[in-house]
């Protein structure tokens, strides 16, 4: 019983953890099937989301329900921008031209964001505007923190499951995922299905960055570079363009990172993930639930 | 051909170099921590060459690069201090041991994820790369000299100018001439079509490892001689960003291109550090505000880099020098 139970609480804990991770690994992957580029940027989308919502709450008072809104529109203008002003240029260019820009950019947001002047490479500790409070489910607890995560979390995925498969808007990314040239030949904007791409993607970025800080309320610039690197992995690991590959890839990732961390240690941590990352791209390369890629 | 012949012009152009930089070294105008840098800028350059092998000639995406840099650091720098070494001859057979390691643990990891492409390939690699980190960071807890995640000290510092530059132009006669022979064409069919290449009769999978393996025998080769130059070891010295730093070489100077990797590999380190020199301690923290934007505005200027797949005649690195 009470190891069931400890059991129990680590997986609510993982998963916790998984929430956040799926929701970076969901615009790794969309961005990825539009574009075909492992946007490094992204983990610092994340960092800035966090950012933006201490700002919001620490600074200016905002009330918890704005800070979600206004978090998720400014990194999804964040996201718009880099998109126009970094790659849009390179379109034409080989894509690891594209990737080296994405490294650019992410070393850039790091950075600007670490000057003294504007910042500080400091961890700084990130004011919860709610106390935590647990409820006690006799066999594990859980916090108003994780209620949160849970909630925001499947509220979002349903409302982006309905915008992909259901608007016109959707339909066009997912055109765009199969073939970028035919899309563009059926009237696709092309550029603006980019854009809204990095937009969407950009905003469930800034969303992980809210909930992450909130569940572990010490904030860095550097803080985005590892949970992205695990949420690419999380989306390579369910399928890379696949959505609710990213989601189930993040839940796997988040899950077996507590785990590790609780039964054996937390220094082998990141290691036994890309061990399980390794394994199966060994077994089934295009991902949990990937299609057949073509052999060469 | 013979082996000297053809590269007559590099070889020129070498001994110019490193008569040039020992007059330097020995004037007494440059100091320690000057030296140490332009040292460190070889080592960088042999690595990176090592990556231009494995993406730029044969066209397979590897993240993990810097895993490999310290794989061949770290079993450098304990069979160094294992066996006492304290003298420059001795370092020898241990320096190519570091990069036999990592090249040993370049083939074994190769087998299996060769088989993957593009960007699946990229992040095996990238796995294996922090895998390596993590293994590093708990190093101690195998092997006590390791030191972990407190570093490896009490390295002997071996290595001088004459080991260096004798190491990399070594190397890169040996890379130069490899490419050029009939397994740098197949490497190059490789990366322009694999399935063409195999319907020529070319084993790709075997020379994809092959290029790996050499690939990260320099790098191993690079970690070992960083290992001795600077003294002291730290995982963090090798991690994916680390790995990212050799990337942005290989890209920026030109995939397949030796001449590139050599200026970029120079031209970074001058960066990296001039602007430490450079710029007042009060805007020293722009730093690294301007050298991403550097970067950024480099690949919208060149997109394939400076010298993509060309090589400089005046170094004597192309084909008919």
């Amino acid at each position: 019983m009470e190891l069931l139970s400890y059991l129990l609480q680590q997986l609510i804990n993982g998963l916790q953890l998984g929430a956040v991770y799926a929701l970076i690994a969901l615009g790794y992957t969309m961005v990825y099937g539009v574009l075909r580029l492992i946007n490094f940027a992204h983990g610092d989308i994340f960092m800035f989301g966090a950012f933006t919502a201490y700002y919001l709450i620490s600074k200016w008072d905002v009330p918890i329900y704005l800070v979600f809104p206004i978090t998720m529109a400014v990194t999804g203008l964040l996201g718009f921008l880099i998109e126009k002003i970094a790659y849009r240029p390179l379109r034409s260019a080989p894509r690891i031209s594209l990737l080296i820009t994405a490294v650019g950019v992410s070393l850039f947001l790091e950075y600007f964001l670490s000057l003294n002047s504007l910042f500080t490479p400091n961890y700084i500790g990130f004011p919860r505007p709610f106390e935590v409070t647990g409820y006690d489910l006799s066999l594990f607890t859980l916090t108003n923190v994780q209620l949160i995560i849970f909630a925001v979390t499947l509220f979002s995925l349903a409302l982006l499951y309905l915008l992909i498969y259901k608007t016109k808007y959707g339909r066009a990314m997912r055109a765009l995922s199969h073939d970028q040239e035919v899309a563009s030949l059926m009237g696709i904007h092309v550029d603006g299905i980019i854009s809204f791409t990095f937009v969407v993607g950009a905003a469930l970025a800034g969303l992980g960055g809210i909930l992450y800080a909130f569940a572990y309320p010490q904030i860095n610039v550097f803080m985005g570079i590892m949970p992205g690197i695990k949420s690419f992995i999380a989306a390579v690991l369910g399928g890379i363009g696949i959505i609710h590959g990213a989601v189930l890839g993040g839940i796997i990732i988040g899950v077996s990172e507590v785990f590790v961390s609780a039964f054996l240690s937390s220094t082998l941590r990141d290691g036994v993930i890309f061990f399980i990352l390794f394994l199966v791209l060994l077994l089934k390369p295009s991902g949990i639930f990937g299609k057949r890629i073509d052999k060469v | 051909m013979n082996f000297f012949g053809s590269a007559r012009r590099f070889l020129i152009s070498s001994a110019i170099a490193y008569v040039i930089l020992k007059a330097l070294f020995l004037s007494g105008f440059l100091t320690g921590y000057v030296q140490q840098i332009i040292l460190s800028s070889f080592i960088v350059i042999l690595t990176s060459l090592g990556l231009n092998v494995i993406y730029g000639y044969t066209g397979q995406f590897s993240l993990g690069h810097a895993g490999f840099y310290g794989i061949g650091a770290y079993a450098a720098a304990f069979l160094g201090v294992h066996f006492k070494i304290d003298s420059v001859i001795a370092f020898i057979p241990v320096l190519f041991a570091g990069g036999a390691a990592a090249a040993l643990i370049g083939f074994i990891v190769g087998v299996p994820i060769l088989r993957l492409r593009d960007d699946f390939l990229a992040i095996a690699t990238l796995g294996f790369g922090i895998l390596v980190r993590v293994l590093l960071d708990n190093s101690d807890k195998f092997i006590e000299v390791l030191g972990g995640s407190r570093g490896f000290i009490g390295i002997p510092k071996l290595v001088n100018i004459d080991l260096v530059i004798g190491t990399t132009v070594f190397l890169l006669l040996i890379t130069r001439n490899l490419i050029f022979s009939r397994y740098g064409l197949f490497w190059q069919c490789i990366k322009d079509d694999e399935l063409a290449s195999m319907v020529f009769g070319i084993n790709s999978a075997r020379m994809k490892l092959m290029a790996f393996t050499y690939g990260c025998f320099l790098a191993g080769i690079g970690g070992a001689l960083y290992a001795y130059l600077y003294s002291f070891l730290h995982p963090s010295n090798f991690d994916f960003l680390k790995s990212i730093d050799f990337l942005i070489i290989v890209i920026v100077g030109g995939m397949g291109s030796i001449t590139g990797t050599i200026c970029v590999g120079f031209l970074w380190i001058a960066i990296i550090e001039g602007l430490r020199i450079a710029l007042p301690p009060q805007v020293l923290e722009l730093r690294w505000v301007l050298i991403p934007l550097m970067l950024i505005a480099v690949m919208m200027w060149k997109p394939y880099g400076f010298f993509a797949r060309r090589e400089s005649r005046l170094l004597g690195l192309g084909k008919e020098s």
